[in-house]
């Protein structure tokens, strides 16, 4: 752990050293996904509600989703440039160094930037919940933060095994974007609206629905049934790390150098 | 003139190599189809005013934004260009007898056709075999399909002329990333690729319009769907004209004034 912190201080010198460069960057960051919420706004004034979620509904699971992005990129990035490492032969590096494999690939990269797409999703978060008259109590709370925690979980779990296929192949590896990218833009409607097998698939093979949407439900009330089940479901959604813990470790056993 | 259309074809060629990118950049485009589409469909199914698009219009839209994404987008960017800029590297390219807009111009162009050259059939073929409400169809007649082609065409001109405006730009900020990011967004958002023009509310159609961006996307693909006319379509192919001529002398200029203060990046 304490290397970990290393890792990341050295890291955020480095980044801010190019000071222009990572502020313009964060700006950037800031108003991609800034863009696809006006375009969600624009489309609740011309429509009333989607499945039945109005806009500061549906804001509130657009900002969960994109927090859980916002920060498993800033920490995971390492897994997610980890093809290239493959490719150059980098990674026998890390194998002979004695620490774990997992950690000094997080470690390998941090993307400061991110901080702004964070904090957009922060603002939509605020914005929703200002408008929302939620009955806030304890369970409430501890549910909303498990929602963030397991969304930042499970898009770290997805980052490695997308790392873990390049041990494979390293071609068409951006279909895993699939799952990232466009996880994250599904899951930022409510998974109702979407056909049977797209809800099915984001729940319970990738299960980006345990993020927002399940738990929301309960938040919301939507709900009519047993409370504690939806509260709980955001750690169901976390035990996804465990597989992709497994993927990865049987992945390295079988790695084969490039060795250049 | 030459000289250019050798460029073009060896880029070209060198485009259609990458098959297994463009298998996987097919998959992708499909999902990204189908979410739209159902996305849209709850959103319609909402309401019962009619909108300014019918929902079948908009998916023939969606199916078109997704295979013919590479000539449309503005963020589909050539790391190589940039390198040359930031590395300095564009010294040799000035020893070139050939001009050098015209030489990035050819190049920029055959990239974005040869990626769409590989992706656009399989998606629109697959699109055209899909059950009923995700069915991509043909246009109604010939002659809207002619006019879908010329306005695609002039829509292409158009989008690698601003982008040659955003390559330019580095020559001042050496730094391309975060303002390519943001002009990229604010492009794409203003070609109706984020929210279709049709749906925008009316003040912001006005600005739209009078910028070039939906020009090229935005026009094309809903004069396929049959949601733009043949007197708006050929009025519309005026102001692409206008369009390409004002952003070719714009470039032109600007980057004759940034080649003769150009600081050859050392090392």
């Amino acid at each position: 752990m304490k290397l970990y912190f290393k890792y990341l201080s050295i890291l955020l010198r480095s980044q801010m050293q190019y000071r222009t460069s990572f502020i313009l960057l964060s700006i950037g960051q800031f108003f991609v996904p800034f863009s696809i919420f006006i375009s969600m706004y624009l489309l609740f004034q011309r429509f009333d509600h989607i499945g039945g979620w109005n806009l500061y509904e549906v804001a509130l699971c657009y900002a969960i989703i994109h927090i859980g992005f916002s920060v498993s990129e800033c920490f995971a990035r390492g897994f997610d440039a980890f093809p290239s490492y493959v490719v150059k032969g980098e990674f026998d590096r890390i194998l002979v160094r004695p620490r774990s494999t997992v950690l000094q690939v997080l470690g390998a990269r941090f993307e400061f930037s991110r901080i702004g797409r964070f904090s957009q999703s922060i603002i939509v978060m605020i914005y929703a919940l200002i408008n929302l008259s939620i009955e806030w109590d304890f369970i409430k709370i501890i549910t909303l933060l498990f929602m963030i925690l397991s969304g930042v979980i499970i898009f770290t779990g997805v980052y490695m095994l997308g790392a873990t296929l390049s041990f494979w192949t390293i071609q068409g590896i951006e279909a895993i974007n699939i799952v990232t990218d466009g996880g994250r833009e599904m899951s930022q409607y409510p998974l109702t609206i979407y056909k049977d097998w797209v809800k099915k698939f984001f729940t319970f093979i990738i299960p980006f629905g345990t993020v927002n949407y399940l738990p929301l439900m309960y938040i919301l009330d939507k709900t009519n049934g047993n409370d504690y089940f939806y509260m709980v479901i955001p750690l169901f959604g976390m035990l996804f790390i465990i597989p992709s813990l497994m993927i990865w470790k049987f992945g390295v056993k079988h790695y084969k150098s490039t060795g250049s | 003139m030459s000289a250019y259309i050798s460029l073009f074809k060896m880029r070209l060629m060198q485009g259609l190599q990458y098959q297994v990118a463009a298998f996987a950049g097919v998959l992708t485009q499909f999902f990204w189809g189908f979410m739209y589409i159902m996305i849209y469909q709850a959103f319609y199914q909402s309401t019962t005013n009619v909108q300014p698009i019918s929902l079948h219009q908009l998916i023939v839209v969606v199916w078109l934004q997704q295979s013919f994404l590479a000539l449309i987008m503005l963020w589909f960017r050539d790391n190589e260009i940039i390198s040359l800029i930031l590395k300095g590297d564009i010294a040799y390219e000035l020893c070139r007898p050939a001009d050098l807009y015209g030489f990035w111009y050819s190049r920029l162009i055959a990239q974005r056709l040869s990626s769409a050259l590989l992706r656009f059939v399989p998606i629109l073929l697959v699109a055209s075999l899909l059950p009923y409400p995700y069915r991509f169809s043909l246009p109604d007649n010939v002659i809207t399909f002619l006019l879908f082609l010329i306005t695609l065409f002039l829509g292409l001109i158009i989008v690698v002329a601003i982008s040659m405006l955003i390559y330019i730009s580095m020559f001042y900020t050496l730094s391309g990333v975060g303002s390519l990011l943001i002009f990229g967004v604010l492009g794409e958002f203003l070609s109706g690729l984020i929210i279709p023009v049709p749906l925008m509310p009316h003040s912001l159609k006005i600005i739209v319009y009078l910028l070039p961006f939906r020009y090229c996307s935005d026009l094309p693909f809903r004069i396929y769907a049959g949601n733009i006319g043949y007197h708006e379509a050929i009025l519309s192919i005026f102001a692409q004209i206008f369009w390409i001529i004002l952003l070719f002398l714009i470039g032109k200029l600007w980057i004759k004034k940034a080649l003769k203060r150009v600081v050859i990046q050392g090392g």
